[in-house]
């Protein structure tokens, strides 16, 4: 942990976003994890995204449960709505503020204790719901915050810092959520953002809950040798699936690239995610195939990364409950809760 | 691209920028850190090892540090790094039993030195401890040179002058005041082991056109301000003209507005852009209510026959348009116009003279009739004659004289030993850790965001009542510690050691102004394109790592825009960035090669 702040003077060549801010306007405080941290490359990830993609501060809201992961969200955007949960309970209170103001830009930041272990439920009702948000977790798998135990995404075989392996199995993010219906599901590696903030871009601009699973491994408990999520491990085995490019709406589309090797998928903002296709039998339009694939590579040991399936047509949470497009928190009150009478009304219709 | 080689001293000095711009490259940074913890006597004997007058540059200093200064880069203002080089020679201690003196037991060898300004006594100071006997012929009555001659009292107390000037000549040094040298030949026939020639940039350039010579109201500004520094000139007239605009030009307005000048004007040929004087210099010129003319040509002296002898009654000039046309100054003449004037002042530069110096010796001339001398010996073509100072290129500095002077000593004592003279001494460095702690280190490392102070002035009233009030009155101890705290530590220097690198990107995330980058390899040139933010400062060299042990990637840094906070030390979790003090070596006469 710096005792100082991050000084305020910054590069004079430093571009404004559409808004006039600079990149250095969507960081928040100092970070107090440990040196080294994946997670705090996830934070200049998740910085850099917001700042490209002019996302105005005020409305952003970033939400977390309990964890090293957790607290990141106080290191970005400082200027946007934030709120602490209980452990594992951020997806429940990010539906909650995405039904009532459907107005502001969701993200959730969580690991894999939080989202894994305690937050089971409640990560994949929310992925069921598709409440509207972008849900990263950073995985590192072990708990950092209580000294390094293994935790719900460790893999088996994979050795604690003091040498014991683990063997229980590891309960895979990625594949939970392609099995439950996830429209947006996606990993990476924090110590390449090259591939990471455009993954967050197209990530923020989904209609739809995206899970972004990061490996970000944890410097102090879990990247030494005999760890499978440490620096090393994910760089050595690392299987770039599929490379994203994300181009913002009205921004012209170069085609260089040999047909058939790169995949567009239009977003619903007109924004368009360029899919460069690493393995050429895979399609992240498919979910059956890409199971299978990812499965298999799995098995073998491999780490796949990149944007692992996606689906623009799928129904996020205000579609499938056909509220209005006017956030809640600003329909007027007696409209919101039009009285006695109505919900007498409403009742005989269900009788 | 290969590895930056930063175990050669030169790498990590060009950071420090400042001392790098530095003639004698004083080590600001570490002379700063000394005042901010109140050790004014250690920063003073830091300072003189290298520059040898603190007190006397701490007022007068030509300051190419401060352009140099790196906070530039981050904000408008240089840190007040002359400014505080007064503070340490103000408020030291007596210094006497902490310098080198020199030994009882005389070497044997001994050294002339002609003139006892800058250059000559800082050749004396480096030989002294050595065991020479040195003597310094002096013309005047007085040593210190222009330091004594050129620079006013206002600017400059002669206690301060003298205080380090006696320093010097305390160590034994025998000065021979009213002596000048008429005749190098017959100095040579003293039989001395070596000769340095120190004797200044003497003469001021004359302008002659129309009436230079009908009147004495029309001075030479170098030998008006020497008459004025030994008062044998105490007024002068209320309409006063400055041709010229330099330092000295600068000087010579605002000790007329001391002698008596009230309508005192500054007459120059170009825009302001084009001035020769210190940006500082005008500002305290102006600051004493002196008009700076710009676009005028000075074409004759207006004299009133009338009067017996002629009397100066005015001054006419050309005056023009100018403009910038593809960066260069394009000058239309238009109308002529008369000025009125009492007295007019040339100071339109100075220059070396030899008439001494016999042509028979052995000292080749060059085109200009100046001795041709050896830019790294500072030798001239007859071996054991040597030149510093304005006497050997012509008019610079007082630090410039100084650096001269320190090189010259190592020549003299090389010559009097018969070392070759380019077997010089090398420059080395040290480069300790400065980690004191998990997150401490060793100087402070959190950027101070106060901007630059301003020196106090003495009221107008008051300074105008005698040549001999300071106007500066110095940093007071609230300014001096915020000033302090605006130095960078530029010396503190970031260096990395690859092999513990595990590339997990949180220095470059830390980083406030984007410096790090880790990019694959490629030449300097592609490289560049690959850096966080672009490089501003295509001077600065870029500080590449070896392979990176996990991706072969190199790491990259950009020097330029650093301000050493040393948060991607603070971030690495490996230690492969550590903050370390940078010391540069700087060999003196007498050190081992």
């Amino acid at each position: 942990m710096s005792y100082i702040k991050k000084p305020a003077v910054r590069h004079p060549s430093l571009q404004a976003n559409a808004l006039g801010l600079t990149v250095r306007d969507y960081e928040g405080a100092m970070s107090t994890l440990c040196a080294g941290c994946g997670h705090d490359s996830v934070t200049a990830a998740i910085v850099r995204a917001f700042h490209e993609l002019d996302t105005p501060p005020h409305l952003i809201a970033k939400l977390s449960g309990i964890g090293c992961s957790s607290k990141t969200p106080t290191y970005f955007v400082s200027g946007a709505h934030g709120f602490n949960s209980a452990h594992g309970r951020m997806p429940a209170i990010v539906s909650g503020a995405a039904a009532a103001n459907r107005e502001l830009t969701y993200i959730g930041v969580s690991g894999d204790g939080d989202s894994l272990s305690i937050g089971l439920g409640q990560m994949a009702h929310a992925i069921r719901r598709n409440v509207n948000m972008l849900y990263v977790i950073e995985n590192n798998g072990v708990y950092g915050l209580t000294k390094g135990q293994f935790s719900a995404s460790a893999d088996v075989g994979s050795k604690s810092k003091k040498g014991e392996a683990n063997t229980q199995s590891p309960i895979d993010p990625i594949m939970l959520a392609l099995s439950i219906g996830a429209t947006f599901v996606a990993r990476s590696f924090s110590g390449d953002k090259a591939a990471l903030v455009p993954i967050l871009k197209a990530g923020i601009r989904h209609k739809g809950l995206a899970l972004v699973d990061v490996l970000s491994p944890c410097v102090t408990f879990n990247d030494h040798e005999g760890s499978t999520k440490s620096y090393t491990h994910t760089r050595k085995h690392q299987l770039p699936v599929i490379e994203a490019d994300f181009v913002p709406r009205r921004s012209p589309i170069e085609t260089s690239q040999a047909p058939g090797t790169v995949q567009t998928v239009t977003m619903h903002d007109g924004s368009v995610v360029r899919l460069h296709k690493v393995a050429a039998d895979y399609d992240p339009t498919d979910r059956e195939k890409a199971w299978s694939f990812l499965h298999a590579r799995a098995a073998a040991g491999d780490i796949p990364v990149g944007l692992l399936y996606i689906d623009e047509k799928g129904t996020e949470m205000h579609a499938g409950n056909k509220t209005v497009a006017q956030p809640l928190s600003q329909v007027p009150f007696e409209q919101l809760c039009p009285g006695s009478a109505a919900l007498e009304a409403l009742q005989q219709h269900y009788r | 691209m290969d590895p930056t080689n930063v175990r050669k001293p030169d790498y990590f000095h060009k950071v420090v920028d400042c001392q790098w711009a530095c003639p004698a490259h004083t080590n600001v940074p570490e002379y700063i850190r000394l005042i901010a913890q109140g050790r004014y006597t250690d920063a003073y004997l830091l300072n003189r090892e290298s520059n040898v007058f603190p007190g006397v540059l701490g007022r007068t200093c030509d300051r190419p540090c401060e352009p140099a200064c790196r906070r530039t880069r981050v904000e408008d203002k240089p840190v007040a790094i002359c400014r505080l080089k007064r503070v340490a020679a103000d408020l030291r201690d007596d210094v006497t039993a902490l310098i080198p003196q020199a030994p009882k037991t005389k070497n044997g060898k001994r050294v002339a030195c002609i003139g006892a300004g800058p250059a000559s006594l800082a050749v004396a100071n480096d030989l002294m401890p050595l065991g020479y006997s040195v003597t310094i012929f002096e013309k005047l009555s007085k040593a210190g040179g222009l330091m004594r001659s050129n620079i006013p009292s206002f600017r400059l107390p002669a206690k301060v002058l003298d205080d380090e000037i006696e320093m010097i000549v305390n160590l034994g040094v025998d000065v021979r005041y009213g002596a000048p040298v008429k005749s190098m030949k017959s100095l040579l026939a003293e039989g001395y082991d070596a000769v340095f020639v120190g004797s200044g940039a003497p003469r001021g350039k004359n302008l002659d056109i129309p009436g230079r010579y009908d009147s004495p109201r029309i001075h030479i500004g170098i030998d008006w301000l020497e008459s004025v520094a030994f008062e044998h000139i105490e007024k002068i007239g209320e309409k006063v003209l400055i041709i010229g605009v330099g330092n000295t030009a600068m000087d010579c307005c605002r000790t007329s507005r001391r002698l008596g000048g009230k309508d005192v004007k500054v007459m120059a040929r170009k825009p302001r852009k084009y001035f020769k004087a210190s940006p500082w210099e005008l500002e305290d010129a102006e600051e004493e209510q002196i008009e700076i003319l710009i676009n005028h040509e000075p074409v004759r002296f207006v004299i009133d026959d009338l009067v017996p002898g002629g009397k100066l009654v005015g001054m006419e000039f050309q005056r023009y348009e100018s403009k910038e046309e593809g960066g260069k100054l394009v000058q239309k003449a238009t109308d002529k116009i008369i000025l009125p004037c009492d007295d007019v002042i040339l100071a339109i530069g100075q220059e070396a003279s030899f008439p001494w110096i016999e042509r028979d010796l052995g000292i080749e001339m060059d085109k200009w009739d100046c001795p041709i001398v050896d830019k790294t010996t500072f030798q001239c073509s007859l071996p054991g004659v040597f030149f510093g100072g304005d006497a050997a290129w012509g008019p610079a500095n007082i630090i410039w004289a100084v650096a001269h002077a320190h090189d010259a000593a190592i020549s003299i004592h090389n010559h009097c030993n018969n070392i070759p003279l380019t077997d010089r001494p090398a420059h080395g460095m040290t480069l300790v850790s400065a980690k004191m702690g998990l997150h401490e280190w060793s100087y402070k490392n959190d950027y101070n965001s106060v901007g630059r102070a301003k020196m106090k002035h003495v009221d107008l009233v008051e300074r105008f009542k005698s040549m001999k009030v300071e106007v500066e009155e110095g940093f007071d101890p609230e300014q001096t510690a915020l000033e302090v705290a605006r130095c960078l530590n530029c010396d503190i220097q970031t260096v990395f050691t690859e092999a513990l690198c595990i590339e997990c990107d949180a220095c470059i995330d830390v980083c406030p102004l984007a410096c790090l980058t880790i990019a694959p390899d490629g030449d300097e040139k592609t490289l560049r394109t690959r850096l966080t933010a672009p490089a501003m400062n295509l001077t600065q060299e870029l500080y590449a790592s070896a392979p990176l042990p996990q991706t072969k990637r190199l790491m990259l840094k950009d020097e330029d825009l650093c301000v050493h906070c040393g948060l991607c030390a603070e971030r690495c979790p490996t230690a492969a960035w550590d903050m370390q003090k940078f010391d540069l070596f700087m060999p003196r006469a007498g050190a081992k090669t």
